[in-house]
């Protein structure tokens, strides 16, 4: 990630709960952004496209529509990342919010810290976009594009295509939740997007081949019943 | 018409046929039945001997019932075998004493003995007869040894009442036999037979002594002990076909089949027995065909009744039988035989010199008609003590009959004297050719209205009056001139041409409109029944569908959810419902009641409804004559009414349940948004809680405040009400009808990881030891559940764990099952309480300062139970806790292989095709 953060963002809250767009203003004013708030879905998007923000904070439940159809209505014009607040029972929702170009999302209810968290993620992928690099690290691994070589600890680690390819694709997005209809189709094609055991077992090979331990991963991590995430740290 | 002359090779339908029969006798009783020549040759002696051995080898063996006729070594294999106590029937004061079938059904022994296999049951029992006892105790899966001598087969019973000249009434149907799983034939040679007649070891009745002493003369024992060899080696050569059959070997490429033509006359049971024999020597399919003709529909009940009796007897012998009414025998016979691929007609012959009936014409008529036919004359023996009932029948006509049957006459009377009253006035004016017109007339219009007999008198009366009125001399039969016997010969033969031409258009349209009637009444209630949307509405179009279609009052039966009929309340003009009748029929899928095998006393008949999923009620029939339900072309149409029932009630529950289901829909998604709402709702507060106290914490640690803890304090519980808030919610989700498991395949490695994870901060204090088998298989489960319950276990863990005491997770594979624990080096758990800790709310220790509400262990174990596993709890022989869940496993998807080593990858986007 070569260019420095802007430590002053333009972001969008849409959120109908008084209490919670005020603490998250708190927070986010005290990291130096400037935030923009708005009420209703309708409201959100005429803002959006009035303010031109960096990144939007989405509430999933709100009183006028659907937060997927936001998102769709943002993605048709806008690349600006989206953070999705959502309730834990609402698996699915997640899942499509994903699907339809959410970047991120918080479980309610959600801390300062992990907000704040979320919120860098977000925007230092937005900022340095990925790609140019010939080579990535993280923990002892080492990838070489140019190669398509994999060393863990300077000793070479043999990956099957298609591991290589899962991947590649993890790496392509760090930090972003990958749904596993996303990396399925991916890494193996449109026709295999309902064959999540596929997914499964490829993972679980990475995992052997690039984590100290499988069980405990710090790399390729798990987000159950939504996908996966590459974290660098 | 023998079309089938293809190559010899098994038809596929019938070897499917054939082992859908092997498949059906392996759920069935296997029969074994011992076979003898004649009485004393030692059957029951050998039953008994086989019975011991089945019992020295484990078997549960019961006697059902056993004649020792007295014999002392009989009697003594009996010692030892459990003995089933007889049933007492009392019939016209005397007291019988009949095999139990319920005792037996209720005891069900592996193996029942059940001696004398052709006996007939006392009146009042279920069965008339002992093999249908035995048919019903095969059909409930119990293996039954039994006994018969040769002359109780009915397909031999003619032959051995000719042979022995002393006839058995008792008779065993032949399918009984041929489809016996075992036939041990228990062999005497007939010195040995007589040597034990005369040591008095063989049981005679008293009362039979003669016909007895005349029944084991040497020449019958050895014709009778042939007849035995034979119908055993027939048997076996049966099997050996059989064999081939299912093995591929060569088959007899032409299928024979015949058909039996049945006449009016007394004495057909011999034919149909012949027929049945040639049947099965060919091992052919075959029919028995009764043809109506107007002539033979005038014949008394008791005459038609006996020709339905044969018919029945045809049934039983395993034709398939059928009457037709029809003008024309011959015609009738071809058109039937064409129509079902029959190649061998089979009519009695009649004795030559006496009457020239309609046999010696209907063979020539046949051979005329069809000549691809083959013809078989079968002779017809002397049998006149079975039909002697109904020779002298013929004239029992009932009164009121008999007054139908006058009154075309009567009127024929009148309308002749009418003409003659009314042609007297004419004579002046015209000549007497004219006036004879004039009775034509009448002999025409007699014959249109009343048919060929009232006709015939009419000709007659007519002629008569003429003469005697009309043509000189006057008043005198006398005629003078011979031209006027042309004119009575001329009105004589258009009143019988008349009256024949309409006697058959009446009897046609008759007929046709009977046929029209019933297409009409079945289109009816199929249109009304296709209509109909609940069981009441089915009920009623049925019972009225029946009604207004045959003469017959009905009923209409349905189940109960657990397959037991539902009385239906006495109603005037209904029959009266015998339940135990109704629910044995419905039971077995089998019609009981009037005109069937089983309790044929009953005026009613219950019909299964029987759908294509299961069986829907039964139809209970009560005719107004019991001559209805045997005639084969009634019962069918019977039974084309009660499937339609049956499908319409199967359509009406499915209506019922697709409904039922919307309804459950429905509900479920209502409470689905219900519970999203209210998960919203509680969350929502929370989360601006702990956000704000978040923010404001960041404030007062710039300002170094004193209420920094007091804050502290305020996040941390709000933390665990939103805790209990999840727990609360999911808990309700699990409860409230049915969870609806999203299940996929997942590794379990990344559930325990993606657990772990979400509780990095509270087992930051204990060193984790996991010990995960690396070849675990991947589990089908719902992912998210069985985060929660790793999440819940691992939780409760650290609760109750002091810090720095050690947590582990294990899994492994133990037969077929997944095996995960979660344990720790806590206190363990209180004694006796491992199964009280999972019911909600409940806690290990009442009063401990550990905080939850205890919904963990609760969920836990309601996500394991969705997934079909088991959740216990015990405590460590080391201390400490152990919680252990089991999974069922299953059959893992199937993956394509990548082949190793292809360099040229394919770039992602392109990758559409088997990644190789």
């Amino acid at each position: 990630m070569k260019t420095p953060l802007d430590p002053r963002l333009t972001v969008l809250m849409v959120e109908d709960e008084r209490a919670i767009r005020r603490f998250v203003r708190a927070a986010l004013e005290r990291e130096g952004h400037r935030v923009q708030e708005a009420e209703t879905l309708q409201q959100g998007l005429l803002e959006a496209a009035t303010r031109q923000p960096q990144l939007v904070i989405l509430d999933l439940g709100l009183p006028d529509g659907n937060g997927i159809d936001f998102i769709r209505d943002l993605r048709a014009w806008s690349k600006t990342p989206v953070l999705v607040l959502s309730a834990r029972v609402e698996e699915r929702d997640k899942v499509q919010a994903l699907d339809a170009g959410a970047d991120d999302y918080l479980i309610k209810p959600f801390g300062v810290a992990e907000l704040l968290a979320r919120v860098r993620a977000v925007c230092r992928r937005h900022e340095g976009e990925p790609g140019g690099e010939a080579a990535v690290s993280f923990g002892t691994i080492r990838v070489d594009w140019a190669h398509r070589q994999v060393t863990r600890a300077g000793e070479p680690v043999h990956l099957t295509p298609i591991e290589f390819r899962l991947l590649a694709a993890l790496l392509a997005q760090p930090g972003k939740v990958l749904t596993h209809r996303h990396l399925l189709r991916e890494v193996w094609g449109p026709a295999y997007v309902e064959r999540g055991h596929y997914l499964r077992l490829y993972m679980s090979q990475l995992r052997q081949k690039l984590e100290a331990d499988p069980a405990q991963p710090r790399h390729l991590l798990t987000e159950m019943g939504v996908g996966y995430r590459f974290s660098s740290q | 018409m023998n079309g089938q002359t293809g190559p010899a090779r098994p038809d596929p339908d019938q070897l499917l046929n054939r082992l859908q029969q092997e498949e059906d006798r392996a759920r069935r009783g296997k029969l074994k039945i011992f076979f003898g020549a004649s009485p004393g040759v030692g059957k029951t002696y050998a039953m008994l001997q086989a019975a011991r051995r089945a019992r020295e080898q484990g078997v549960d063996v019961v006697v059902g019932l056993v004649e020792t006729h007295g014999r002392q070594e009989t009697a003594a294999l009996l010692t030892g075998l459990e003995q089933l106590p007889l049933k007492e029937v009392s019939y016209r004061e005397r007291t019988l004493r009949e095999f139990d079938l319920d005792a037996a059904l209720a005891r069900r022994p592996t193996l029942l003995l059940v001696d004398e296999l052709a006996h007939s049951n006392a009146p009042g029992c279920r069965h008339p007869k002992r093999w249908q006892d035995i048919e019903e105790l095969l059909d409930a899966g119990i293996d039954v040894l039994t006994a018969i001598n040769v002359q109780h087969l009915e397909s031999l019973n003619d032959v051995v009442g000719g042979l022995t000249g002393i006839r058995v009434w008792e008779t065993v149907t032949d399918r009984l036999f041929d489809q016996a799983d075992e036939v041990v034939l228990v062999d005497l040679p007939p010195d040995e037979l007589l040597q034990r007649l005369k040591e008095g070891k063989v049981y005679l009745p008293e009362q039979a002594e003669r016909a007895v002493e005349n029944f084991f003369r040497k020449g019958n024992l050895i014709a009778l002990r042939e007849l035995a060899l034979r119908r055993t080696a027939d048997r076996v050569d049966d099997q050996r076909e059989h064999y081939q059959q299912l093995t591929g070997s060569p088959l007899r490429a032409t299928r024979e089949a015949l058909l039996v033509c049945i006449g009016p006359e007394p004495g057909q049971e011999a034919l149909i027995r012949a027929a049945s024999r040639l049947a099965n020597k060919l091992n052919s399919d075959w029919h028995a065909l009764y043809v109506e003709t107007p002539a033979l529909q005038r014949l008394p009940e008791s005459r038609r009744r006996l020709i339905l009796d044969t018919l029945k007897l045809a049934q039983d012998l395993g034709a398939q039988t059928a009457t037709q009414a029809a003008d024309d025998i011959a015609a009738a016979i071809v058109a039937y035989a064409r129509d079902h691929r029959l190649n061998q007609v089979v009519v009695g012959r009649s004795r030559p010199g006496r009457w020239r009936g309609w046999r010696r014409a209907l063979v020539d008529q046949l051979a005329r008609l069809a000549p691809e036919l083959d013809l078989l004359a079968l002779a017809r023996p002397e049998t006149p003590q079975r039909t002697g009932a109904a020779t002298g029948a013929a004239t029992d006509r009932e009164p009121a009959e008999l007054a139908a049957l006058m009154r075309p006459y009567a009127m024929t009377l009148a309308i002749c004297l009418a003409t003659a009253l009314a042609a007297t006035p004419l004579l002046p004016y015209f000549d007497l050719a004219n006036i004879v017109m004039v009775f034509l007339l009448a002999v025409v219009g007699v014959a249109v209205r009343y048919g060929r007999g009232a006709a015939v008198l009419a000709a007659f009366v007519n002629v008569a009056a003429f003469d005697v009125l009309f043509v000189p001399p006057r008043f005198s039969l006398a005629v003078h001139d011979v031209q006027y016997l042309l004119t009575f010969a001329v009105m004589l033969i258009v009143g019988l041409v008349v009256g024949q031409l309409t006697a058959r258009f009446r009897y046609q349209a008759h007929v046709a409109n009977a046929r029209e009637a019933r297409a009409r009444h079945l289109y009816e209630m199929a249109r009304a029944l296709s209509g109909a949307l609940a069981v009441e509405q089915v009920i009623e179009i049925g019972e009225r569908g029946v009604e207004a279609s045959f003469r017959v009052k009905t009923r209409l039966l349905l189940p109960d959810e657990r397959d037991r009929l539902q009385p239906l309340p006495v109603q005037p003009g209904k029959p009266k419902i015998d339940t135990a009748i109704a629910q044995w029929s419905f039971d077995r899928n089998d019609p009981a009641g009037l005109g069937t095998d089983t309790l044929p006393g009953s005026s009613v008949l219950y019909l299964p409804l029987k759908a294509p999923l299961r069986m829907r009620g039964v139809l209970a029939v009560a005719p107004e004559r019991h001559r209805l339900v045997l005639i084969p072309e009634q019962r069918r149409l019977l039974d084309t009414f009660a499937a339609l029932i049956a499908i319409a009630l199967e359509r009406v529950h499915f209506v019922t349940v697709a409904r039922d289901t919307l309804v459950k829909m429905e509900s479920e998604r209502q409470r689905n948004s219900l519970l999203a709402a209210l998960s919203h709702d509680l969350r929502t507060p929370l989360t601006g809680l702990i956000g704000l106290t978040e923010t404001l914490a960041l404030d007062l640690a710039a300002e170094e405040s004193p209420h920094q803890e007091s804050l502290a304090e305020i996040r941390e519980q709000a933390v665990r009400l939103a805790l209990l808030a999840d727990n609360l919610l999911d808990m309700a989700k699990l409860q409230t009808g049915g969870i609806r498991l999203r299940k996929e395949w997942q590794s379990l490695e990344e559930v325990v990881g993606s657990a772990l994870r979400l509780l990095e901060q509270p087992l930051r204090g204990h060193p984790l030891r996991l010990a995960l088998d690396p070849k675990l298989p991947l589990l089908q489960c719902d992912g998210v559940l069985m985060e929660r319950v790793l999440v819940n276990l691992l939780e409760n863990a650290t609760k109750y764990a002091p810090t720095g005491a050690a947590i582990g997770v294990t899994a492994s594979v133990e037969a077929e099952q997944l095996r995960v624990e979660v344990w720790d080096e806590g206190p363990g758990l209180p004694a006796g309480q491992e199964r009280a800790l999972f019911e909600k709310f409940s806690r290990g220790h009442a009063e401990s300062a550990t905080p939850g509400v205890g919904l963990g262990l609760a969920i836990c174990q309601a996500v394991v139970e969705a997934h079909g596993g088991r959740i216990q709890a015990a405590n460590r022989t080391k201390g400490g806790a152990n919680f252990a869940v089991t999974l069922p496993l299953e059959t893992p998807p199937s993956f394509e292989i990548e082949t190793e080593g292809n360099p040229a990858l394919p770039a992602p986007s392109e990758s559409h095709e088997n990644p190789s």
